[in-house]
């Protein structure tokens, strides 16, 4: 593998435990240079603890780590990372200049990239401002200026758009967008799937601390699915599993969803009327991101298996 | 490192409760070295701030010729006190602000982070112990004109030693301060853990042991307090009837000198290494 295609990111069977919570149990995760890749999972899946990882913060319980080629934490890896873990933190008493002034200190950048960033999450205008003045919009739009301050090559984000109205929100993802669009490869996390599907390239779902798929989002939003209205639903249901087999059919409110491609939709469809099922509705849909995520994320005592019987 | 060292100065530079401590500490110093001591010498022989103390030795007491010991004489207790309180609020709030995680990930290390601050926090001290020295100065300057009392300044020498073993005490409780604050990552509770041992514990050891258990004097005497206190005592010209609340001669100003450097060295190295691999969350 050349150096332009190697992985900025490699986690293989990440393990992080606390007392007696496993908060990440065996993860992998590879993230190409160049991609969105998006990291998702609902609250407490172990996105934060493994993002705390991946930049040196916190020590994993076992697993290997490589970020950049190199350790999680050392200076040369952090010097071309930018990250924003969890909630912004910046002194309450300082402006955000002066916030970004030190932490451009720190970070041994000059001056002269502060008001770059500044200007890049729109905040120049009340930059002078404390930052215990700012609205969460703007802790968090601040929290990205630094995570930029050092045009990073890597790009880390945790739930950058938590607790944003709908409007900080558009905006927020339009800026991660273009971060990806001039070249950067980002991680962010999330708990919102229409957001990953929005930004991201490749998305890793996280559920209680394992990482049960990972896709290009693309594939996963262009799958297909038949949804049918017919009574009665439990023979046409015993009809199409025996067809199609039980792993293509499932029930979705008051409807069967049927994983085949569109153009089947006719065979499926004298199935059922040869059996003396009246069929009132079929019609092909993309199956939601949602639905796969949930599909993927519950476990096999769901509400989907219960009304077998 | 430099780069961590400016931007600790900033953030201390503008920290508003930086110079409420440094305030507070500069006019204690002048009420108890200068305004109560004038006082007394000027509303004259009845009053019991001279009871026992010839007026012309009150005078004495805030004319240029003693300005070290008024300077650094309440380092040992109240301004360690306060000096203390610095080294927690700066490093405690790192953690409970949660900006320490927004460094890390900056670029520094956690070591040259930590170093940074201890340097900026020693250097704030300094400007801080001058202030005092300038505040204090000045006021017996004033008193000198005002009674026509000669201006005899302590020698160079004498005034540097004077400087430099007040900033040490501060130091010495500043480190406690900060080493407390990395270990409970915290403010408030090494705040009251601290004060309460600046000024309680340590008055009461003291006390117990010279009236009830003499044989515990060494206990006493490695004390960091007893040590700051024989440290300041060393480096100025005050004897045992003038010297105020924790200063005393417990033990030789080089042995003072040399256990405080022993506490400091492990105030540092505890706080570093309980820095160093520790989970930032
Ligand atoms: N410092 C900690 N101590 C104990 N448990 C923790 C700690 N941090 C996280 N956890 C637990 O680990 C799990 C994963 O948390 P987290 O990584 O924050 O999830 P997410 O970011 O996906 O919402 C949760 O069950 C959480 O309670
Ligand atoms: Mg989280």
């Amino acid at each position: 593998m050349n150096a332009t295609t190697a992985p900025l990111v490699e986690v293989s069977g990440l393990t992080k435990r606390y007392g007696d919570t496993l908060a990440v149990d065996g993860v992998d995760l590879t993230v190409l240079p160049g991609e969105v890749y998006g990291f998702l999972g609902p609250n407490g899946a172990g996105k934060t603890t493994t993002l705390r990882i991946l930049t040196g913060l916190i020590a994993p319980t076992s697993g290997t780590v490589r970020v950049l080629g190199g350790a999680p934490g050392q200076a040369q890896v952090l010097a071309r990372t930018g990250s924003m873990i969890e909630s912004p933190a910046f002194y309450p008493y300082l402006s955000g200049l002066d916030n970004l002034r030190l932490l451009a200190e720190y970070a041994e950048v000059p001056r002269t990239r502060i008001h770059e960033v500044l200007a890049l999450v729109d905040l120049a205008g009340r930059a002078k401002d404390r930052f215990s003045t700012y609205s969460l919009g703007m802790k968090q739009r601040l929290g990205v200026a630094a995570a930029l301050l050092k045009d990073p090559e890597l790009v880390i984000l945790d739930e950058p758009t938590n607790g944003l109205d709908p409007a900080g929100m558009r905006d927020m993802r339009r800026l991660i967008r273009e971060l990806g669009a001039d070249g950067r490869t980002v991680l962010l996390s999330s708990h919102l799937l229409g957001e990953v599907q929005q930004i991201c390239d490749r998305v890793g779902i996280i559920s209680e601390g394992r990482m049960v798929a990972e896709h290009l989002v693309d594939d996963l939003r262009t799958e297909q699915e038949l949804v049918i209205r017919a009574t009665p639903r439990e023979s046409a249901r015993s009809i199409l599993t025996e067809a199609l087999g039980a792993a293509a059919v499932h029930q979705y409110d008051d409807t069967l969803r049927v994983k085949v491609a569109p153009d089947r939709a006719a065979e499926v469809n004298r199935l059922l009327v040869e059996a003396g099922i009246a069929v009132s509705e079929l019609h092909s849909t993309e199956r939601a991101l949602e639905d796969v995520f949930f599909e993927l994320t519950t476990t096999d005592n769901g509400p989907e298996k219960t009304n077998a019987g | 490192m430099l780069g961590s060292y400016r931007a600790e100065l900033l953030k201390l530079r503008k920290r508003s409760a930086v110079w409420v401590l440094f305030g507070a500490g500069l006019v204690l110093s002048l009420i108890f070295g200068y305004l109560l001591p004038y006082l007394g010498y000027a509303t004259g022989d009845g009053n019991q701030q001279t009871d026992g103390i010839p007026r012309s030795e009150v005078l004495r007491g805030v004319l240029p010729e003693r300005v070290m010991d008024n300077t650094i004489g309440g380092f040992p207790v109240f301004a360690g006190a306060l000096a203390l309180v610095l080294g927690a609020i700066v490093v405690g709030s790192e953690y409970t602000w949660g900006t320490l995680k927004t460094i890390l990930t900056q670029r520094p290390g956690r070591t040259t982070l930590l170093g940074g601050q201890l340097l900026g926090l020693l250097t704030m001290l300094a400007v801080w112990v001058l202030g005092i020295f300038v505040a204090c100065s000045l006021c017996s300057i004033g008193i000198a004109a005002a009674e026509g009392a000669p201006m005899d300044w302590p020698g160079p020498l004498t005034l540097l030693k004077g400087l430099a073993g007040g900033w040490f005490v501060l130091t010495l409780w500043c480190l406690a301060g900060a080493a407390l604050a990395v270990a409970f990552r915290n403010v408030a509770l090494p705040i009251g853990l601290g004060v309460v041992w600046i000024l309680g514990i340590e008055a009461l050891l003291a006390g117990v042991v010279s009236s009830l258990l003499p044989d515990l004097r060494f206990l006493s005497d490695a004390m960091p307090g007893a040590n700051a206190g024989a440290l300041v005592f060393s480096v100025t010209g005050m004897t045992a009837a003038d010297a105020p609340p924790g200063v005393r001669d417990a033990v030789s100003g080089g042995r003072a000198l040399s256990t405080m450097l022993v506490y400091s060295a492990v105030f540092v190295v505890l706080a570093m290494v309980t820095n160093r691999r520790r989970d930032v969350s």
